[in-house]
Protein backbone atom coordinates (compact mmCIF):
# COMPACT_ATOMS: atom_id res chain seq x y z
CA UNK A 1 0.00 0.00 0.00
CA UNK A 2 2.40 2.11 1.53
CA UNK A 3 5.16 1.75 -1.37
CA UNK A 4 4.75 0.98 -5.10
CA UNK A 5 6.42 -1.85 -7.07
CA UNK A 6 9.44 0.11 -8.09
CA UNK A 7 12.17 -0.72 -11.08
CA UNK A 8 14.70 -3.22 -11.00
CA UNK A 9 17.89 -1.49 -12.64
CA UNK A 10 19.88 -3.85 -14.35
CA UNK A 11 23.26 -3.95 -15.85
CA UNK A 12 22.77 -4.14 -19.91
CA UNK A 13 24.95 -6.72 -21.69
CA UNK A 14 25.61 -7.00 -25.29
CA UNK A 15 25.63 -10.95 -26.82
CA UNK A 16 29.24 -10.70 -29.37
CA UNK A 17 29.68 -14.39 -30.30
CA UNK A 18 25.76 -15.20 -31.50
CA UNK A 19 27.29 -16.79 -34.45
CA UNK A 20 28.82 -19.66 -32.22
CA UNK A 21 25.61 -21.30 -31.35
CA UNK A 22 25.16 -24.61 -31.80
CA UNK A 23 21.70 -25.97 -32.65
CA UNK A 24 20.80 -29.52 -32.55
CA UNK A 25 18.16 -31.29 -34.10
CA UNK A 26 15.23 -30.62 -32.05
CA UNK A 27 12.66 -32.56 -33.74
CA UNK A 28 11.69 -35.43 -31.25
CA UNK A 29 11.34 -38.82 -33.51
CA UNK A 30 7.93 -40.55 -33.71
CA UNK A 31 7.84 -44.11 -32.69
CA UNK A 32 6.40 -46.46 -35.38
CA UNK A 33 3.32 -46.67 -33.88
CA UNK A 34 2.40 -43.09 -33.94
CA UNK A 35 3.58 -42.39 -37.39
CA UNK A 36 1.58 -45.56 -38.63
CA UNK A 37 -1.54 -44.08 -36.33
CA UNK A 38 -1.13 -40.88 -37.85
CA UNK A 39 -1.83 -42.13 -41.50
CA UNK A 40 -5.05 -40.53 -41.95
CA UNK A 41 -6.20 -43.58 -44.51
CA UNK A 42 -5.10 -46.15 -41.96
CA UNK A 43 -7.13 -44.97 -39.01
CA UNK A 44 -10.13 -44.87 -41.71
CA UNK A 45 -9.27 -48.28 -42.50
CA UNK A 46 -9.43 -49.10 -39.80
CA UNK A 47 -13.18 -47.77 -38.87
CA UNK A 48 -14.10 -49.59 -41.95
CA UNK A 49 -12.71 -53.05 -40.60
CA UNK A 50 -14.45 -52.51 -37.09
CA UNK A 51 -17.74 -51.47 -39.06
CA UNK A 52 -17.00 -55.31 -41.25
CA UNK A 53 -16.56 -57.40 -38.15
CA UNK A 54 -19.66 -56.26 -36.35
CA UNK A 55 -21.55 -57.12 -39.30
CA UNK A 56 -19.88 -60.61 -40.06
CA UNK A 57 -20.56 -61.21 -36.20
CA UNK A 58 -23.64 -60.16 -35.76
CA UNK A 59 -25.55 -62.24 -38.78
CA UNK A 60 -23.50 -65.31 -38.02
CA UNK A 61 -23.49 -65.73 -34.07
CA UNK A 62 -27.08 -64.89 -34.34
CA UNK A 63 -27.46 -67.49 -36.90
CA UNK A 64 -29.66 -64.11 -39.36
CA UNK A 65 -31.24 -65.68 -42.47
CA UNK A 66 -29.60 -64.95 -45.68
CA UNK A 67 -32.23 -64.18 -47.90
CA UNK A 68 -33.15 -61.26 -45.33
CA UNK A 69 -29.61 -59.74 -44.01
CA UNK A 70 -26.76 -62.39 -46.21
CA UNK A 71 -23.01 -62.00 -44.00
CA UNK A 72 -20.18 -60.04 -45.31
CA UNK A 73 -18.50 -62.26 -46.70
CA UNK A 74 -21.13 -64.39 -48.39
CA UNK A 75 -21.97 -60.49 -50.02
CA UNK A 76 -18.34 -60.13 -50.69
CA UNK A 77 -18.03 -63.68 -52.55
CA UNK A 78 -21.11 -63.10 -55.03
CA UNK A 79 -19.53 -59.34 -55.50
CA UNK A 80 -16.43 -61.22 -55.96
CA UNK A 81 -18.01 -63.83 -58.32
CA UNK A 82 -19.85 -61.58 -60.47
CA UNK A 83 -17.28 -59.25 -61.20
CA UNK A 84 -14.87 -61.83 -62.27
CA UNK A 85 -17.10 -64.39 -63.71
CA UNK A 86 -20.24 -62.81 -64.77
CA UNK A 87 -21.16 -59.47 -66.38
CA UNK A 88 -21.02 -56.91 -63.64
CA UNK A 89 -17.46 -55.16 -65.40
CA UNK A 90 -19.93 -54.49 -68.02
CA UNK A 91 -22.70 -52.88 -66.07
CA UNK A 92 -20.20 -50.59 -63.92
CA UNK A 93 -19.10 -49.48 -67.48
CA UNK A 94 -22.42 -48.77 -68.60
CA UNK A 95 -23.13 -46.74 -65.30
CA UNK A 96 -19.71 -45.04 -65.48
CA UNK A 97 -19.58 -44.27 -69.19
CA UNK A 98 -23.15 -42.54 -69.48
CA UNK A 99 -22.35 -40.70 -65.79
CA UNK A 100 -19.63 -39.22 -67.20
CA UNK A 101 -21.46 -38.01 -70.74
CA UNK A 102 -24.08 -36.16 -67.83
CA UNK A 103 -21.50 -34.88 -66.10
CA UNK A 104 -19.67 -33.20 -68.44
CA UNK A 105 -22.08 -31.91 -70.53
CA UNK A 106 -23.87 -30.64 -67.51
CA UNK A 107 -20.34 -29.00 -66.60
CA UNK A 108 -20.49 -27.74 -70.34
CA UNK A 109 -24.17 -25.76 -70.02
CA UNK A 110 -23.03 -24.84 -66.37
CA UNK A 111 -19.97 -22.51 -68.13
CA UNK A 112 -21.66 -21.67 -70.67
CA UNK A 113 -24.82 -20.26 -68.15
CA UNK A 114 -22.41 -18.85 -65.89
CA UNK A 115 -20.07 -17.01 -68.87
CA UNK A 116 -23.02 -15.16 -69.57
CA UNK A 117 -23.85 -14.54 -66.00
CA UNK A 118 -20.52 -12.65 -65.94
CA UNK A 119 -21.03 -10.84 -68.59
CA UNK A 120 -24.44 -9.43 -68.62
CA UNK A 121 -27.07 -8.61 -65.28
CA UNK A 122 -30.00 -10.84 -67.07
CA UNK A 123 -27.67 -13.76 -66.95
CA UNK A 124 -26.81 -13.00 -63.45
CA UNK A 125 -30.28 -12.88 -62.61
CA UNK A 126 -31.24 -16.04 -64.62
CA UNK A 127 -28.76 -18.07 -62.90
CA UNK A 128 -30.31 -16.61 -59.83
CA UNK A 129 -33.95 -17.49 -60.26
CA UNK A 130 -33.17 -20.59 -62.32
CA UNK A 131 -31.14 -22.65 -59.52
CA UNK A 132 -33.52 -21.44 -57.05
CA UNK A 133 -36.37 -23.09 -58.97
CA UNK A 134 -34.61 -26.33 -60.30
CA UNK A 135 -32.23 -26.87 -57.52
CA UNK A 136 -34.58 -27.81 -55.31
CA UNK A 137 -36.00 -30.18 -57.43
CA UNK A 138 -35.04 -34.02 -56.85
CA UNK A 139 -34.16 -35.17 -60.65
CA UNK A 140 -35.72 -38.28 -60.46
CA UNK A 141 -38.90 -36.27 -60.05
CA UNK A 142 -37.94 -35.35 -63.74
CA UNK A 143 -37.74 -38.97 -64.95
CA UNK A 144 -41.24 -39.47 -65.79
CA UNK A 145 -41.06 -36.36 -67.96
CA UNK A 146 -37.76 -37.44 -69.33
CA UNK A 147 -39.11 -40.69 -70.36
CA UNK A 148 -42.22 -39.40 -71.97
CA UNK A 149 -39.64 -37.34 -74.27
CA UNK A 150 -36.88 -39.09 -74.94
CA UNK A 151 -37.86 -42.84 -74.49
CA UNK A 152 -36.13 -45.54 -72.55
CA UNK A 153 -32.44 -45.20 -72.93
CA UNK A 154 -29.09 -43.52 -72.93
CA UNK A 155 -30.87 -40.16 -73.53
CA UNK A 156 -33.15 -39.89 -70.64
CA UNK A 157 -30.65 -40.82 -68.25
CA UNK A 158 -28.57 -38.25 -69.70
CA UNK A 159 -30.88 -36.33 -69.30
CA UNK A 160 -31.94 -36.40 -65.71
CA UNK A 161 -27.51 -36.33 -65.02
CA UNK A 162 -27.46 -32.73 -66.61
CA UNK A 163 -30.14 -31.83 -64.65
CA UNK A 164 -28.25 -33.07 -61.41
CA UNK A 165 -24.99 -31.44 -61.72
CA UNK A 166 -25.91 -28.14 -64.08
CA UNK A 167 -27.48 -26.19 -61.15
CA UNK A 168 -24.98 -27.37 -58.40
CA UNK A 169 -22.18 -26.36 -60.58
CA UNK A 170 -23.75 -23.53 -61.86
CA UNK A 171 -24.35 -21.54 -58.42
CA UNK A 172 -21.23 -22.79 -56.77
CA UNK A 173 -19.01 -21.29 -59.50
CA UNK A 174 -21.28 -18.21 -60.11
CA UNK A 175 -20.84 -17.47 -56.36
CA UNK A 176 -17.46 -18.36 -56.24
CA UNK A 177 -16.96 -15.43 -58.97
CA UNK A 178 -18.83 -12.96 -56.72
CA UNK A 179 -16.40 -13.89 -54.15
CA UNK A 180 -13.08 -12.85 -56.12
CA UNK A 181 -11.74 -10.52 -54.62
CA UNK A 182 -11.46 -6.40 -56.17
CA UNK A 183 -7.78 -6.62 -55.82
CA UNK A 184 -7.62 -9.76 -58.21
CA UNK A 185 -9.98 -8.61 -60.35
CA UNK A 186 -8.14 -4.99 -61.33
CA UNK A 187 -4.93 -7.24 -61.53
CA UNK A 188 -6.44 -9.29 -64.19
CA UNK A 189 -7.61 -6.18 -65.76
CA UNK A 190 -4.51 -4.07 -65.51
CA UNK A 191 -2.66 -6.56 -67.32
CA UNK A 192 -4.67 -5.80 -70.08
CA UNK A 193 -7.35 -9.13 -69.65
CA UNK A 194 -11.01 -9.16 -70.76
CA UNK A 195 -13.80 -10.86 -71.50
CA UNK A 196 -13.11 -14.86 -71.99
CA UNK A 197 -8.86 -14.63 -70.87
CA UNK A 198 -10.01 -12.89 -67.90
CA UNK A 199 -12.80 -15.04 -66.77
CA UNK A 200 -10.65 -18.31 -68.02
CA UNK A 201 -6.85 -16.63 -66.72
CA UNK A 202 -8.21 -14.88 -63.52
CA UNK A 203 -11.96 -15.32 -62.52
CA UNK A 204 -11.77 -19.44 -62.74
CA UNK A 205 -8.50 -20.05 -60.73
CA UNK A 206 -9.32 -17.69 -58.18
CA UNK A 207 -12.98 -18.84 -57.34
CA UNK A 208 -11.19 -22.78 -57.73
CA UNK A 209 -12.89 -23.49 -53.87
CA UNK A 210 -15.87 -23.01 -54.69
CA UNK A 211 -15.88 -24.40 -58.07
CA UNK A 212 -14.53 -27.60 -56.81
CA UNK A 213 -17.29 -27.52 -54.19
CA UNK A 214 -19.47 -27.62 -56.53
CA UNK A 215 -18.52 -30.25 -58.73
CA UNK A 216 -17.89 -31.96 -55.71
CA UNK A 217 -22.00 -31.75 -55.04
CA UNK A 218 -22.59 -32.33 -58.53
CA UNK A 219 -21.04 -35.14 -58.61
CA UNK A 220 -22.71 -36.82 -55.63
CA UNK A 221 -26.16 -35.59 -57.01
CA UNK A 222 -25.27 -37.57 -60.55
CA UNK A 223 -24.20 -40.83 -59.11
CA UNK A 224 -27.34 -40.96 -56.59
CA UNK A 225 -29.72 -40.11 -59.43
CA UNK A 226 -27.84 -42.38 -61.89
CA UNK A 227 -28.77 -45.70 -59.88
CA UNK A 228 -32.17 -44.39 -59.03
CA UNK A 229 -33.43 -44.17 -61.98
CA UNK A 230 -31.41 -47.19 -63.52
CA UNK A 231 -33.86 -48.79 -60.62
CA UNK A 232 -36.50 -47.46 -62.13
CA UNK A 233 -35.73 -48.58 -66.00
CA UNK A 234 -31.80 -49.81 -66.69
CA UNK A 235 -32.11 -51.93 -69.39
CA UNK A 236 -32.68 -51.11 -72.77
CA UNK A 237 -31.38 -52.58 -75.83
CA UNK A 238 -30.28 -55.82 -74.02
CA UNK A 239 -27.84 -53.71 -71.62
CA UNK A 240 -28.37 -52.52 -67.76
CA UNK A 241 -26.16 -50.21 -65.65
CA UNK A 242 -25.39 -51.18 -62.21
CA UNK A 243 -28.83 -49.60 -60.84
CA UNK A 244 -30.53 -52.65 -62.91
CA UNK A 245 -28.10 -55.24 -61.59
CA UNK A 246 -29.42 -54.15 -58.27
CA UNK A 247 -33.27 -54.30 -59.26
CA UNK A 248 -32.49 -57.46 -61.11
CA UNK A 249 -30.49 -58.98 -57.34
CA UNK A 250 -33.93 -58.69 -55.45
CA UNK A 251 -36.05 -59.40 -58.16
CA UNK A 252 -34.58 -63.15 -58.22
CA UNK A 253 -34.47 -62.81 -53.77
CA UNK A 254 -30.82 -62.92 -54.26
CA UNK A 255 -30.14 -60.34 -51.29
CA UNK A 256 -26.43 -60.97 -51.34
CA UNK A 257 -26.23 -59.38 -55.09
CA UNK A 258 -28.49 -56.76 -53.44
CA UNK A 259 -25.16 -55.76 -51.39
CA UNK A 260 -22.82 -56.90 -53.78
CA UNK A 261 -24.41 -53.99 -55.69
CA UNK A 262 -24.20 -51.79 -53.02
CA UNK A 263 -20.56 -52.40 -52.59
CA UNK A 264 -19.85 -51.41 -55.82
CA UNK A 265 -21.66 -48.23 -55.95
CA UNK A 266 -19.94 -47.45 -52.11
CA UNK A 267 -16.64 -48.37 -53.81
CA UNK A 268 -17.07 -46.62 -56.78
CA UNK A 269 -18.23 -43.34 -55.02
CA UNK A 270 -14.89 -43.41 -52.36
CA UNK A 271 -12.56 -43.97 -55.26
CA UNK A 272 -13.72 -41.11 -56.82
CA UNK A 273 -13.79 -38.95 -53.72
CA UNK A 274 -10.98 -39.35 -52.16
CA UNK A 275 -8.60 -40.36 -55.71
CA UNK A 276 -9.74 -38.13 -57.94
CA UNK A 277 -11.37 -35.23 -56.35
CA UNK A 278 -8.30 -35.37 -53.59
CA UNK A 279 -5.55 -35.31 -56.15
CA UNK A 280 -7.24 -32.69 -57.95
CA UNK A 281 -7.69 -30.64 -54.29
CA UNK A 282 -4.01 -31.93 -53.54
CA UNK A 283 -2.62 -30.35 -57.14
CA UNK A 284 -4.58 -27.05 -56.98
CA UNK A 285 -6.04 -25.53 -53.88
CA UNK A 286 -3.91 -26.96 -51.07
CA UNK A 287 -0.71 -26.40 -53.27
CA UNK A 288 -2.00 -22.58 -53.53
CA UNK A 289 -2.37 -22.31 -49.72
CA UNK A 290 -6.67 -21.66 -50.67
CA UNK A 291 -7.54 -24.58 -48.47
CA UNK A 292 -5.31 -26.44 -45.82
CA UNK B 1 4.88 34.86 -51.04
CA UNK B 2 7.95 36.25 -53.45
CA UNK B 3 9.99 33.20 -53.07
CA UNK B 4 7.62 31.04 -54.16
CA UNK B 5 6.61 32.68 -57.10
CA UNK B 6 10.30 32.78 -57.66
CA UNK B 7 10.10 28.48 -56.94
CA UNK B 8 7.42 28.00 -58.90
CA UNK B 9 8.22 30.40 -62.57
CA UNK B 10 12.06 28.09 -62.12
CA UNK B 11 10.14 25.51 -61.88
CA UNK B 12 7.96 25.97 -64.97
CA UNK B 13 10.74 26.92 -67.22
CA UNK B 14 12.44 23.65 -66.38
CA UNK B 15 9.28 21.64 -66.79
CA UNK B 16 8.70 23.52 -70.12
CA UNK B 17 11.61 21.67 -71.79
CA UNK B 18 10.71 18.37 -70.33
CA UNK B 19 7.03 16.70 -70.89
CA UNK B 20 5.06 15.65 -68.60
CA UNK B 21 4.09 11.82 -68.82
CA UNK B 22 1.27 12.17 -66.89
CA UNK B 23 -0.84 15.17 -66.96
CA UNK B 24 -4.19 15.86 -64.41
CA UNK B 25 -6.10 18.49 -65.22
CA UNK B 26 -8.60 20.01 -63.23
CA UNK B 27 -10.07 16.45 -62.31
CA UNK B 28 -13.29 16.12 -60.02
CA UNK B 29 -14.13 12.39 -58.88
CA UNK B 30 -16.99 10.84 -57.61
CA UNK B 31 -18.51 7.57 -56.95
CA UNK B 32 -22.18 6.16 -55.11
CA UNK B 33 -22.58 4.85 -52.67
CA UNK B 34 -26.61 2.74 -52.02
CA UNK B 35 -27.29 6.15 -50.23
CA UNK B 36 -24.55 8.90 -50.96
CA UNK B 37 -23.04 10.46 -54.00
CA UNK B 38 -19.68 11.06 -52.61
CA UNK B 39 -17.24 13.69 -54.19
CA UNK B 40 -13.88 12.11 -53.39
CA UNK B 41 -11.73 14.51 -55.38
CA UNK B 42 -12.53 18.21 -56.82
CA UNK B 43 -10.63 20.11 -59.89
CA UNK B 44 -7.38 18.45 -58.74
CA UNK B 45 -4.61 19.16 -60.90
CA UNK B 46 -0.94 18.37 -61.08
CA UNK B 47 1.92 17.23 -63.50
CA UNK B 48 4.17 14.05 -63.43
CA UNK B 49 7.44 14.25 -64.84
CA UNK B 50 9.93 11.65 -66.01
CA UNK B 51 12.07 9.92 -62.80
CA UNK B 52 9.38 11.96 -60.78
CA UNK B 53 8.46 10.02 -57.25
CA UNK B 54 5.73 12.11 -57.04
CA UNK B 55 3.86 11.52 -53.68
CA UNK B 56 -0.01 11.62 -53.19
CA UNK B 57 -0.11 12.97 -49.39
CA UNK B 58 -3.46 13.39 -47.02
CA UNK B 59 -5.32 12.41 -44.43
CA UNK B 60 -7.96 9.86 -45.21
CA UNK B 61 -10.94 11.12 -46.94
CA UNK B 62 -8.68 12.94 -49.05
CA UNK B 63 -9.47 10.93 -52.24
CA UNK B 64 -5.48 10.10 -52.96
CA UNK B 65 -6.54 6.22 -53.35
CA UNK B 66 -9.35 7.14 -55.41
CA UNK B 67 -6.99 10.15 -57.62
CA UNK B 68 -4.82 6.99 -58.19
CA UNK B 69 -7.59 4.38 -59.43
CA UNK B 70 -8.43 7.02 -62.09
CA UNK B 71 -5.03 7.21 -62.99
CA UNK B 72 -4.99 3.74 -63.38
CA UNK B 73 -8.52 3.43 -65.12
CA UNK B 74 -10.51 2.29 -63.09
CA UNK B 75 -12.68 5.35 -62.73
CA UNK B 76 -13.47 8.14 -64.88
CA UNK B 77 -13.21 11.91 -63.93
CA UNK B 78 -16.96 13.35 -64.46
CA UNK B 79 -15.04 16.83 -64.86
CA UNK B 80 -11.79 17.36 -66.23
CA UNK B 81 -8.86 14.91 -68.09
CA UNK B 82 -6.12 12.48 -67.53
CA UNK B 83 -3.80 12.19 -69.90
CA UNK B 84 -0.77 10.00 -70.24
CA UNK B 85 1.79 10.90 -72.51
CA UNK B 86 -1.06 12.97 -74.21
CA UNK B 87 -3.79 10.35 -74.50
CA UNK B 88 -5.99 10.26 -72.16
CA UNK B 89 -6.96 7.71 -69.84
CA UNK B 90 -10.05 5.48 -70.41
CA UNK B 91 -9.28 2.13 -68.89
CA UNK B 92 -6.83 0.14 -67.33
CA UNK B 93 -3.73 -0.92 -69.48
CA UNK B 94 -0.30 -2.56 -69.00
CA UNK B 95 1.42 0.98 -69.06
CA UNK B 96 0.15 2.35 -65.87
CA UNK B 97 1.12 -0.72 -63.71
CA UNK B 98 -0.53 -0.49 -59.91
CA UNK B 99 0.86 -1.98 -56.62
CA UNK B 100 -1.45 -2.27 -53.94
CA UNK B 101 -1.61 -2.17 -50.31
CA UNK B 102 -3.11 -5.63 -49.97
CA UNK B 103 -1.07 -8.85 -50.01
CA UNK B 104 -3.69 -10.60 -51.78
CA UNK B 105 -2.78 -8.48 -55.10
CA UNK B 106 -0.33 -11.99 -56.01
CA UNK B 107 -2.37 -14.49 -57.81
CA UNK B 108 -2.08 -17.64 -55.10
CA UNK B 109 -2.21 -20.36 -58.04
CA UNK B 110 1.33 -19.08 -59.40
CA UNK B 111 4.45 -19.25 -58.07
CA UNK B 112 6.73 -16.15 -57.68
CA UNK B 113 8.27 -16.41 -61.03
CA UNK B 114 4.60 -17.21 -62.51
CA UNK B 115 2.95 -14.14 -60.80
CA UNK B 116 5.35 -12.05 -63.28
CA UNK B 117 5.15 -13.71 -66.30
CA UNK B 118 2.13 -13.67 -66.19
CA UNK B 119 1.83 -10.22 -66.08
CA UNK B 120 4.58 -9.70 -68.68
CA UNK B 121 3.04 -12.33 -71.35
CA UNK B 122 -0.31 -11.25 -71.13
CA UNK B 123 0.59 -7.38 -70.42
CA UNK B 124 1.80 -7.59 -73.99
CA UNK B 125 5.64 -7.24 -72.74
CA UNK B 126 7.03 -10.43 -74.07
CA UNK B 127 6.01 -12.89 -76.60
CA UNK B 128 7.92 -15.81 -75.89
CA UNK B 129 8.38 -17.79 -72.40
CA UNK B 130 11.52 -17.41 -72.51
CA UNK B 131 11.80 -13.80 -72.52
CA UNK B 132 9.49 -13.82 -70.02
CA UNK B 133 11.39 -16.10 -67.85
CA UNK B 134 14.57 -14.49 -68.03
CA UNK B 135 13.31 -10.79 -67.30
CA UNK B 136 11.53 -12.06 -64.54
CA UNK B 137 14.14 -13.53 -63.11
CA UNK B 138 16.29 -10.31 -63.63
CA UNK B 139 13.86 -8.41 -61.43
CA UNK B 140 13.51 -11.19 -58.90
CA UNK B 141 17.25 -10.99 -58.58
CA UNK B 142 16.77 -7.29 -58.27
CA UNK B 143 14.14 -7.67 -55.25
CA UNK B 144 16.53 -10.12 -53.45
CA UNK B 145 14.55 -12.92 -53.69
CA UNK B 146 16.28 -15.45 -56.08
CA UNK B 147 15.69 -19.09 -54.29
CA UNK B 148 12.19 -18.00 -53.98
CA UNK B 149 11.16 -18.24 -57.27
CA UNK B 150 9.26 -21.45 -57.32
CA UNK B 151 7.61 -20.72 -54.00
CA UNK B 152 3.89 -20.20 -54.16
CA UNK B 153 2.68 -16.79 -52.62
CA UNK B 154 1.35 -18.34 -49.16
CA UNK B 155 4.57 -19.28 -48.06
CA UNK B 156 6.04 -15.88 -48.19
CA UNK B 157 5.88 -13.12 -46.08
CA UNK B 158 4.16 -9.77 -45.77
CA UNK B 159 7.37 -8.29 -47.00
CA UNK B 160 8.23 -10.49 -49.28
CA UNK B 161 4.87 -10.60 -51.34
CA UNK B 162 5.50 -6.53 -52.02
CA UNK B 163 8.72 -7.42 -52.91
CA UNK B 164 7.36 -9.66 -56.06
CA UNK B 165 4.30 -7.33 -56.55
CA UNK B 166 6.75 -4.25 -56.81
CA UNK B 167 9.29 -6.75 -59.29
CA UNK B 168 6.06 -8.06 -60.74
CA UNK B 169 4.81 -4.24 -61.47
CA UNK B 170 8.65 -2.96 -62.57
CA UNK B 171 9.64 -5.71 -64.97
CA UNK B 172 6.19 -4.29 -66.91
CA UNK B 173 8.60 -1.14 -67.49
CA UNK B 174 5.48 1.02 -67.38
CA UNK B 175 5.11 4.16 -68.29
CA UNK B 176 4.42 5.25 -64.77
CA UNK B 177 4.33 2.97 -61.74
CA UNK B 178 1.41 3.51 -59.55
CA UNK B 179 1.63 2.13 -55.83
CA UNK B 180 -1.19 2.34 -53.42
CA UNK B 181 0.21 2.41 -49.55
CA UNK B 182 2.53 -0.26 -50.51
CA UNK B 183 3.87 -0.54 -47.25
CA UNK B 184 1.08 0.58 -45.33
CA UNK B 185 0.44 -2.91 -43.97
CA UNK B 186 3.98 -3.82 -43.08
CA UNK B 187 5.57 -4.29 -39.60
CA UNK B 188 7.66 -0.97 -38.61
CA UNK B 189 11.40 -2.79 -39.36
CA UNK B 190 10.30 -4.07 -42.67
CA UNK B 191 8.50 -0.88 -43.81
CA UNK B 192 11.64 0.75 -43.54
CA UNK B 193 13.45 -1.65 -45.17
CA UNK B 194 11.15 -1.45 -48.20
CA UNK B 195 11.23 1.85 -48.57
CA UNK B 196 15.34 1.79 -48.20
CA UNK B 197 14.98 -0.58 -51.49
CA UNK B 198 12.81 0.94 -53.54
CA UNK B 199 15.11 4.66 -53.38
CA UNK B 200 17.96 1.68 -54.54
CA UNK B 201 15.96 0.32 -57.30
CA UNK B 202 14.92 3.57 -58.32
CA UNK B 203 18.58 4.74 -58.32
CA UNK B 204 18.98 2.13 -60.62
CA UNK B 205 16.69 2.98 -63.57
CA UNK B 206 15.00 6.08 -62.39
CA UNK B 207 11.83 4.87 -63.09
CA UNK B 208 8.82 7.27 -63.02
CA UNK B 209 6.38 6.47 -59.86
CA UNK B 210 3.38 7.62 -58.38
CA UNK B 211 3.32 6.90 -54.78
CA UNK B 212 -0.06 7.17 -52.38
CA UNK B 213 0.19 7.48 -48.58
CA UNK B 214 -0.70 8.69 -45.37
CA UNK B 215 2.43 9.32 -43.67
CA UNK B 216 4.21 12.90 -43.76
CA UNK B 217 7.74 10.70 -43.04
CA UNK B 218 7.49 8.25 -45.43
CA UNK B 219 6.35 10.92 -48.40
CA UNK B 220 9.48 12.74 -47.21
CA UNK B 221 11.38 9.69 -47.28
CA UNK B 222 10.38 8.37 -50.68
CA UNK B 223 8.86 11.22 -52.54
CA UNK B 224 10.85 13.71 -54.75
CA UNK B 225 7.62 16.47 -55.23
CA UNK B 226 4.43 15.84 -52.80
CA UNK B 227 1.17 16.80 -53.58
CA UNK B 228 -0.24 17.70 -50.24
CA UNK B 229 -3.99 17.16 -50.37
CA UNK B 230 -6.99 18.23 -47.83
CA UNK B 231 -10.12 16.50 -47.23
CA UNK B 232 -13.49 16.44 -47.69
CA UNK B 233 -13.92 16.38 -51.13
CA UNK B 234 -9.70 16.46 -51.71
CA UNK B 235 -8.31 19.64 -52.91
CA UNK B 236 -4.88 20.36 -53.49
CA UNK B 237 -3.17 22.02 -51.06
CA UNK B 238 0.49 22.47 -51.90
CA UNK B 239 3.12 21.00 -53.91
CA UNK B 240 6.25 20.31 -52.16
CA UNK B 241 9.97 19.21 -53.11
CA UNK B 242 11.40 16.57 -51.22
CA UNK B 243 14.07 15.00 -53.29
CA UNK B 244 16.92 16.02 -51.31
CA UNK B 245 15.36 13.90 -48.51
CA UNK B 246 15.72 10.46 -47.41
CA UNK B 247 16.59 8.27 -44.38
CA UNK B 248 19.76 9.85 -43.36
CA UNK B 249 17.92 12.98 -43.27
CA UNK B 250 15.43 11.78 -40.08
CA UNK B 251 15.89 13.98 -37.55
CA UNK B 252 17.49 16.48 -39.24
CA UNK B 253 15.86 20.28 -38.53
CA UNK B 254 15.16 20.47 -42.63
CA UNK B 255 13.76 17.32 -42.36
CA UNK B 256 11.22 17.92 -39.26
CA UNK B 257 10.94 21.51 -40.57
CA UNK B 258 9.13 20.28 -43.43
CA UNK B 259 7.38 17.29 -41.64
CA UNK B 260 5.90 20.40 -38.96
CA UNK B 261 4.85 22.16 -42.09
CA UNK B 262 3.04 19.56 -43.69
CA UNK B 263 1.74 18.32 -40.19
CA UNK B 264 0.29 22.14 -40.06
CA UNK B 265 -0.96 22.38 -43.46
CA UNK B 266 -3.20 19.20 -43.09
CA UNK B 267 -4.70 19.53 -39.52
CA UNK B 268 -4.88 23.79 -39.60
CA UNK B 269 -8.38 22.85 -41.12
CA UNK B 270 -9.48 20.71 -37.95
CA UNK B 271 -8.06 23.78 -35.58
CA UNK B 272 -10.49 26.28 -38.08
CA UNK B 273 -13.24 23.96 -37.63
CA UNK B 274 -13.14 23.52 -34.18
CA UNK B 275 -12.80 26.80 -33.51
CA UNK B 276 -15.48 27.65 -36.09
CA UNK B 277 -17.77 25.59 -34.29
CA UNK B 278 -16.58 26.70 -30.54
CA UNK B 279 -17.81 30.22 -31.96
CA UNK B 280 -20.56 29.07 -33.60
CA UNK B 281 -21.83 27.22 -29.95
CA UNK B 282 -20.93 30.82 -28.30
CA UNK B 283 -22.83 32.61 -30.31
CA UNK B 284 -25.91 30.43 -30.10
CA UNK B 285 -25.91 30.64 -26.21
Amino acid sequence: MDTLPQLVIRPEFENTDIKDAHTGNIAVELSIVEKIWNINGIRKAVILLGLVITWQIYTVALDVEPLMFPSFLFSLERLLVDLFTGDLIFKIWFSVKVLLIGYSAGMAIAAVLVLWATASRLGSDFIATATAMFNPLPAIAMLPLAMLWFGLGTASLVFVLIHSVLWAVALNTHSGFKNVTETLKMIGENYGLRGVPFVCKVLVPAAFPSILSGMKVGWAFAWRTLIGAELVFGASSGSGGLGWYIFESSQNIETEGVFAGLFMVILIGIVVENVVFRNVELRTVNRWGMQR
Amino acid sequence: MGQDVQAAADNSSAAAAVEPILDVDGVTLQYKTKEHLITATYRVGFKVYPADRFVLLGPSGCGKSTLLKGVAGYMTPVEGAMRLKGREIHEPGPDRVMVFQEFDQLLPWKTVKQNITFALMNGGKCSTQKDADELAMEYIKKVKLDRFEDTYPHMLSGGMKQRVAIARGMAMEPDILLMDEPFAALDALTRLQMQEELLQLWEDTHFTVLFVTHSIEEALIVGSRILVLSPHPGQVKAELNAHHLNHSNVGDKEFSELQSKIHNMLFADRILEDELAAAEGAAQS
